[in-house]
């Protein structure tokens, strides 16, 4: 294998993300005004005082964006977490293991992969109720079976590679040649999916909450401020402008770092 | 033949199990419909004589299976904010998304084959960034804002059309085709950005085969090849791409409808959702996976047409 190396587009795609992520931790902690305190300073254009102007409350967009980004972003997170790792492990079992489970396992995975994801995290919601915690849930359920489809392939093909076979002759237990010497071997297939992952899980959770059905006052994320910006996109349109160039924006940063590792992959093959 | 037969069946059992698994979700959380169609003031003898009516006494894989059969007899239960039957409800919005969701497909299809085919010819050339750039910009902007800057643009300002007043598809067909005109629009643009990106990597791949470079070095035209066998053997993966198109505008219809004040049946889900009527809910969910698992079919189906090796089970 050559040396991998950096190409542009992960380069850009790197630095933008870090940017707005940076930029979107730092609003956990500091915002320039109180993103929920209304003043007399309504319905203002962007301005040196209001960076992204002010919404028919008088409060400062641009301390809001900053701020509500940050439940989209947890929940992002928490979503590949819970979706990652859950299957992953379904990948692995799967793929190493083959037979019943994984026959089992796999229309199991084919039926929910037979609803739209938007439409599956609907239903759970609809099951759940709505609120931060479940949007979590129920993403965390809708992106699993993408990312076993995924890994079941990557774990698969291993199988019979002659290091793995040596693993197993000197005595190494399934645990260990599955964590140690396969998923590493993984990582090339799971980093594209996981910048994949993030993009559907901070669109789909947008969506959600765009709809009323997603998170809940008082918790503010992303898609739930682009529907209060779209009450007043005729008198405030900075507002939805803000809002929704954030969440295009992140999505392009991370969907650039995807292309660049794909590619960086192509070009050590 | 044999293939067909077996593709349907393999649909037939996903059909049910798919439906299985949403009558059992909302049968464990629905509660007692009679109560709820009844509400707070129904006497017990009301209540156990609704159950009765509507079977509720049965078992519960009898409840399924009468469900499951009134599915395909248009009985699908009473919704419970309307008191209505569902299928009536439901009809007249089925109509509406499923124009909205044909015209978006046939834009779908129209702007990704050429953009696809030339953006593969171009591939790696000086300007190859670009596109790729703005392909990742497409699939950036979600649908909804798209949705609220299209609607602004062309409803608000240039007054192409009336926003919030759809009108009645009976009276004013060439009215609602322009109305969900702008909806497909938004509905496709990051669908055709992930076509093109697939068909050029497509392309590039079979451009690589031996066969192609045999053809080129005996002589023969570039384009000619492209456009005699590369294409050919390019079909399978896209048309498998397109089936996948047109379960995920389904998907993304829920959201632009919303916006756009489209009275189909994403909003009438998102509606339903929030009012807790469950038979409503359930009904629209099994219709949209069915949706998805048809076409995920027909698919399978026109590339065995194509290529004779899928029917003996291998793999293109």
């Amino acid at each position: 294998m050559k040396k991998k190396k950096m190409n542009g587009y992960l380069l850009a795609g790197l630095i933008i993300t870090t940017v707005i992520i940076v930029w979107i931790i730092i609003g956990r902690f500091y915002t320039p005004y109180n993103p929920t305190k209304m003043s007399s300073a309504k319905l203002q254009g962007p301005s040196p005082a209001h960076l992204f102007g002010t919404d028919k409350f008088g409060r400062d967009i641009f301390s809001r964006v900053m701020q509500g980004s940050g439940t989209t972003l947890v929940i992002a997170a928490a979503t590949i977490l819970i979706g990652g790792t859950v299957g992953t492990i379904v990948g692995a079992v799967t793929g190493y293991f083959g037979g019943m489970v994984d026959e089992v396992l796999m229309r199991l995975n084919d039926a929910l992969t037979a609803f739209p994801s938007i439409l599956l995290a609907l239903v759970i919601i609809s099951i759940l109720g709505p609120g931060k915690y479940n949007v979590i849930i129920a993403l965390g359920i809708v992106f699993i079976p993408s990312y076993a489809r995924v890994m079941r392939t990557a774990f698969a093909s291993q199988r019979d590679v002659n290091y793995i076979i040596s693993a197993r002759l000197m005595g190494a237990s399934k645990l260990r040649i599955l964590m140690v010497h396969m998923l590493p071997n993984t990582i090339h297939v799971l980093l594209p999916a996981i910048t994949i992952g993030f993009n559907n899980a901070v669109l789909a959770e947008a969506s959600m909450s765009f709809l009323g059905i997603g998170v809940t006052p008082p918790d503010v994320s992303m898609g739930y401020m682009l529907s209060e910006a779209q009450g007043m996109f005729k008198s405030a349109p900075w507002y939805a402008l803000s809002v929704g160039c954030v969440i295009a924006l992140l999505v392009f940063g991370v969907g650039l770092i995807g292309e660049g590792l794909q590619r960086m992959d192509k070009e050590a093959d | 033949m044999k293939y067909a037969v077996r593709r349907i069946l393999a649909l037939i059992i996903t059909m049910i199990m798919v439906s299985f698994l949403a009558f059992a979700a909302f049968h464990m959380i629905s509660g007692d419909p009679a109560q709820a169609i009844l509400g707070t003031n129904a006497t017990p003898e009301m209540l156990e004589r609704l159950r009765h009516e509507m079977g509720l006494d049965q078992p519960f894989i009898v409840q399924y299976f009468r469900w499951f059969t009134g599915f395909f007899t248009g009985n699908l239960g009473i919704s419970y904010s309307y008191r209505q039957p569902v299928a009536d409800l439901i009809m007249p919005k089925l109509k509406v998304t499923l124009l909205m969701v044909m015209i978006s497909f046939v834009i779908i299809v129209l702007c990704s084959l050429p953009l696809g085919l030339r953006a593969a010819q171009k591939s790696g050339g000086r300007l190859d960034w670009v596109r790729t750039t703005f392909q990742q910009l497409c699939m950036a902007v979600p649908a909804f804002f798209l949705s609220i800057l299209v609607s602004y643009l062309f409803g608000i300002i240039l007054k192409w059309f009336t926003p919030g007043d759809f009108p009645k598809i009976e009276h004013n067909l060439i009215g609602v085709m322009r109305y969900l005109f702008f909806a497909a629009v938004c509905i496709a643009i990051p669908r055709i950005a992930m076509t093109v990106r697939m068909l050029k990597s497509t392309i590039i791949q079979e451009m690589e085969k031996d066969y192609v470079r045999t053809a080129i070095s005996r002589g023969n035209d570039r384009a000619e090849v492209l456009k005699k066998h590369v294409l050919k053997n390019s079909l399978v993966p896209t048309i498998t791409m397109l089936g996948q198109t047109m379960a995920e505008i389904v998907g993304g219809s829920i959201v632009v409808e919303q916006v756009f004040g489209i009275p189909g049946m994403g909003r009438f889900l998102v509606a339903s959702i929030s009012n807790r009527d469950y038979p409503v809910v359930e009904a629209l969910v099994v219709i949209l996976a069915f949706w998805v698992i048809l076409s995920g079919t027909v698919a399978d189906l026109i590339n065995q047409k194509i290529d004779p090796r899928l029917r003996l089970g291998g793999r293109a």
